[in-house]
């Protein structure tokens, strides 16, 4: 009798996720190849993508803002360990992007950029897919690419790590 | 100004499907364990102190001490010590219709083994009903091996 050395166990859940109306804003103009964020009346703090209220003051946020789809890397990791359904081969870079407009950073995978030379405050910009192909959905932005400008001060995103 | 629903585009939804294909290794003795279900038996572990684990473990919970390599098989059959009565399975659970969830203990075992008896309906489940293992066509090595138990006679 041969001994089993392993079994699968595999856990599994099926959601129905609804987004929201404020997520779904969001949504609805990277659709349009736009990245909408809204600003808080009180602390006009703008927030991408925003959840419909501002988490500082407590108060909804109506007032929707397009911001940049270039901003300012503020923290990163490289991801190593490959697993299943990742839409890149590691390694990559995950990298948290500071958009010129919004205050908090949004998470993206970064390409076109040796590992090596990756770097907080680097500039980058969304890569789309071709207009025919938008959708309401995040792979709407293929990945961040950096861009030929010189790197933001520490000082520029230091409130936002 | 109060807005209305109808002011609004409506949310958008997404199936969200999560899963974890994990692998997990199990050690010699539920690997042993799992082995013998693939040629239909039950084998359960004797302690030093003389009490049958099934399914087996390593060690003794009663003194923490290492079991020895002391196998014994037991059952097929067995007793219902407790069950829970599933009246909407879900997709991964044993059986797709109705079942229960019973601690079942094996003749010859002094430990119950969780598993689903398929009793068509929860009026035929009662604590001390006697069942046996219904086994499954290809065994595989798996506790799906047995594909559930069902009431003797």
């Amino acid at each position: 009798m041969e001994l089993v050395k392993s079994i699968t166990t595999p856990v599994v859940l099926d959601y129905d996720y609804i987004t929201g109306r404020a997520q779904s804003r969001f949504l609805r103009g990277i659709a349009e190849g736009r990245i909408l964020g809204q600003r808080c009346v009180e602390c006009k703090r703008v927030y991408v993508p925003s959840r419909g209220a501002c988490p500082r003051c407590a108060v909804r946020t109506e007032e929707e803002i397009q911001v940049s789809d270039k901003g300012t890397v503020t923290t990163f990791c490289i991801v190593r360990v490959p697993s299943e359904n990742l839409a890149f081969n590691p390694p990559y870079a995950c990298a948290a992007v500071l958009l010129d407009g919004a205050n908090i950073p949004f998470m993206h995978v970064l390409q076109e950029c040796a590992l090596e030379d990756v770097r907080m405050g680097m500039r980058v910009q969304a890569v789309w897919v071709p207009k025919d192909q938008l959708g309401p959905t995040m792979s709407s932005i293929r990945y961040f690419k950096p861009i030929a400008e010189p790197d933001a001060e520490y000082d520029t995103y230091k409130e936002h790590l | 100004m109060a807005q209305t629903e109808a002011e609004h585009e409506a949310p958008l939804t997404a199936v969200h499907h999560l899963e974890y294909a994990y692998r997990r290794s199990v050690g010699p003795v539920l690997g042993r364990f799992l082995a013998a279900l693939a040629e239909r038996r039950i084998e359960g572990i004797r302690t030093a102190r003389g009490r049958v684990l099934v399914p087996p473990a390593e060690y003794d919970p009663d003194t923490g001490d290492a079991n020895p390599d002391d196998f014994v098989t037991v059952g097929p059959s067995g007793t219902v010590t407790s069950w829970t009565w599933v009246s909407k399975p879900r997709a991964k659970q044993p059986l797709q219709h109705p079942f229960a969830y019973a601690l079942v203990k094996l003749d010859g075992a002094d430990t119950p083994l969780l598993h689903a008896v398929d009793a068509i309906d929860e009026s035929r489940m009662r604590t001390g009903m006697r069942v046996r293992p219904r086994w499954r066509s290809e065994p595989k090595g798996e506790i799906g091996d047995i594909t559930c138990f069902e009431p003797e006679a």
